[in-house]
């Protein structure tokens, strides 16, 4: 993030001192007009400079500057420790989010589109989503002990319901008069599903999925961290116990940093391929 | 008052004509307590544009929609071609009064939706779909999305798709309401030319006495609580004039005032 910074600085710099009727405030004022990603990449540097700053002086000898972070993650990379740790971490989550996703939005779509369904189904994943589901980890380690189905489970356990019921509303704000036109031009039952309803639906199906997988990231910490200490869960435990802060920073930053990416990478996935309409603002 | 614009038939049963493409029997419809039609006969003639007038919570869009089959009728029949039908037919299009078009697709496939529906094939639906995006005005805006069209344009995508499926009726449900004046002027001129074109039967739903009397070859006024036929005209508009002349043409002003004195009771 910092590497990408620097250079975007030095050209409006150089640019700014050749052409001599352009300040350099203005040239910067137009750069970051044009680039959205400027205000992105100029937000992450205030957050680490404070982080740094904060590091430096210090807020706790707990808390680790910003730059050793990164190089307790450069060296964990370098030892093969993170990568271990995602194989491990990855697993329980990727199947969790894929079996919460496929039976997530086919139960919500289910029931919006169904009064049967919504009866029989709603009140649980309303009392699913209320409760505190890290009470309820431990209960998933006595039945199912410390594998990796337990770490699945309790990945599901977290992201299963906001998708549910996030995938119900979808569908029961479609908008009405679509329907009533795709039935005035005799679309059958399943077209009025798949080319009005979901469609129509996706962009808060789309926000019911990136909330779903954020609780399944939650999830899959909750198991590492409660179940049994396995991947990044187990690297965050060892290096405090042995008092590597940075480390342990470095293990929080990384899972943090792979959800946003994966979320990013989700709404790039949506715009792109489901509702193209919104590319062009 | 002899008004030679001004013919009306006095009745509730207006006269049975043997060219009749829909016929409405009998029609009430009820929403739980709330009678919103009673006992609505009418017959709609071949290659006419019928409107239907009159104040808001008469059950003129209700009436629209059960003759569309989107909503059932309570009891009576819908009969089109000879034939009681329940529900939507490919001889039937609807314009809605919101547009509703698919905002993630485009205004081509959008036009070519109803051909989608059917099954046809996508290059014979796309060239279709483009003759009737020219005809109405939108060629150049075929890979445009709807949020970049203005209200007028997004009607006239709505009124290309109803006419891209080659019904013999087009119900249009309140379709200027949420277009600017000026803009709805110019459709209206245009709406008078398809129906030249197109020889197809119109049944237009409006709450403006003006655009009634501009267009109609026939007015069914509606009167409210519960919604009952209380007067059918056919403003006999000579449409030979420029759109300006009809505008300012005596017997055109006499038919809106006399619309305009029987629909004054309902007013609020």
């Amino acid at each position: 993030m910092q590497m990408s910074v620097s250079p975007a600085k030095l050209d409006n710099g150089i640019g700014a001192s050749k052409e001599a009727p352009i300040t350099r405030g203005q040239a910067i004022r137009i750069f970051a007009d044009e680039r959205r990603s400027f205000w992105i990449v100029l937000s992450l540097a205030i957050l680490f400079f404070a982080w740094e700053v904060a590091g430096r002086i210090p807020i706790s000898f707990a808390f680790p500057t910003f730059s050793e972070t990164i190089l307790a993650f450069g060296e964990m990379v370098a030892d093969g420790s993170m990568l271990k740790a995602y194989i491990l971490t990855l697993q329980p989550l990727v199947l969790g989010v894929i079996v919460s996703a496929a039976v997530g939005i086919a139960l919500g779509v289910a029931m919006g589109l169904s009064e049967k369904a919504e009866w029989l189904l709603a009140p649980v994943f309303i009392v699913l989503q209320a409760a505190p589901m890290a009470a309820l980890v431990p209960l998933v380690t006595f039945v199912y002990g410390i594998g990796l189905t337990a770490k699945t489970l309790a990945v599901i356990m977290l992201a299963l319901p906001v998708i549910v019921l996030n995938s119900y509303k979808a569908v029961r704000h479609v908008n009405p008069s679509l329907v009533d036109m795709c039935r005035s031009f005799q679309g059958n039952r399943m077209q009025q599903i798949f080319k009005i309803i979901i469609p129509d639906a996706s962009p808060v199906l789309f926000a019911g999925l990136r909330l779903g997988i954020a609780a399944g990231f939650i999830g899959v910490m909750l198991a590492e961290l409660l179940i049994t200490p396995t991947g990044i869960g187990d690297l965050i435990t060892y290096h405090r116990s042995v008092a590597n802060y940075a480390h342990m920073y470095a293990a929080v930053a990384s899972i943090i940093a792979v959800s946003t990416l994966t979320l990013a990478g989700l709404q790039y996935v949506e715009t792109h391929l489901l509702r193209p309409e919104k590319r062009r603002k | 008052m002899a008004n030679p614009a001004l013919v009306r038939s006095s009745g509730i049963n207006p006269i049975t004509t043997s060219d009749a493409v829909v016929q409405v029997r009998d029609i009430c419809k009820n929403y739980g307590d709330i009678e919103a039609l009673r006992g609505i006969n009418l017959e709609f003639e071949r290659g006419k544009l019928t409107t239907l007038l009159g104040p808001s919570g008469c059950g003129k869009t209700t009436l629209l929609k059960i003759i569309a089959g989107l909503v059932p009728g309570t009891s009576g029949e819908i009969i089109v071609n000879g034939r009681v039908v329940t529900g939507p037919g490919p001889e039937r299009a609807f314009v809605f009064q919101d547009f509703a078009l698919m905002p993630w697709a485009t205004v081509l496939r959008n036009v070519a939706f109803g051909l989608e529906l059917k099954g046809m094939a996508s290059a014979e639906r796309t060239r279709i779909a483009r003759r009737y995006i020219e005809q109405v005005g939108l060629a150049g805006f075929e890979e445009k999305y709807p949020h970049e069209l203005s209200g007028g344009m997004r009607q006239r995508v709505g009124i290309a798709r109803a006419f891209a499926v080659n019904a013999d009726v087009l119900l249009l449900d309140e379709p200027f309401s949420a277009v600017d004046e000026q803009n709805r002027r110019k459709f209206q001129e245009d709406l008078l030319q398809l129906v030249e074109q197109e020889k197809k039967t119109f049944i237009f739903v409006t709450h403006s006495i003006e655009e009634a009397v501009y267009v109609s070859d026939r007015i069914v006024l509606l009167s409210p609580r519960p919604g009952r036929i209380s007067q059918i005209i056919d403003p006999m508009i000579d449409r030979s004039a420029t759109p300006d002349d009809i505008r300012r043409d005596a017997g055109y002003l006499d038919v809106v005032e006399e619309i305009w004195q029987g629909l004054r009771q309902y007013a609020e």
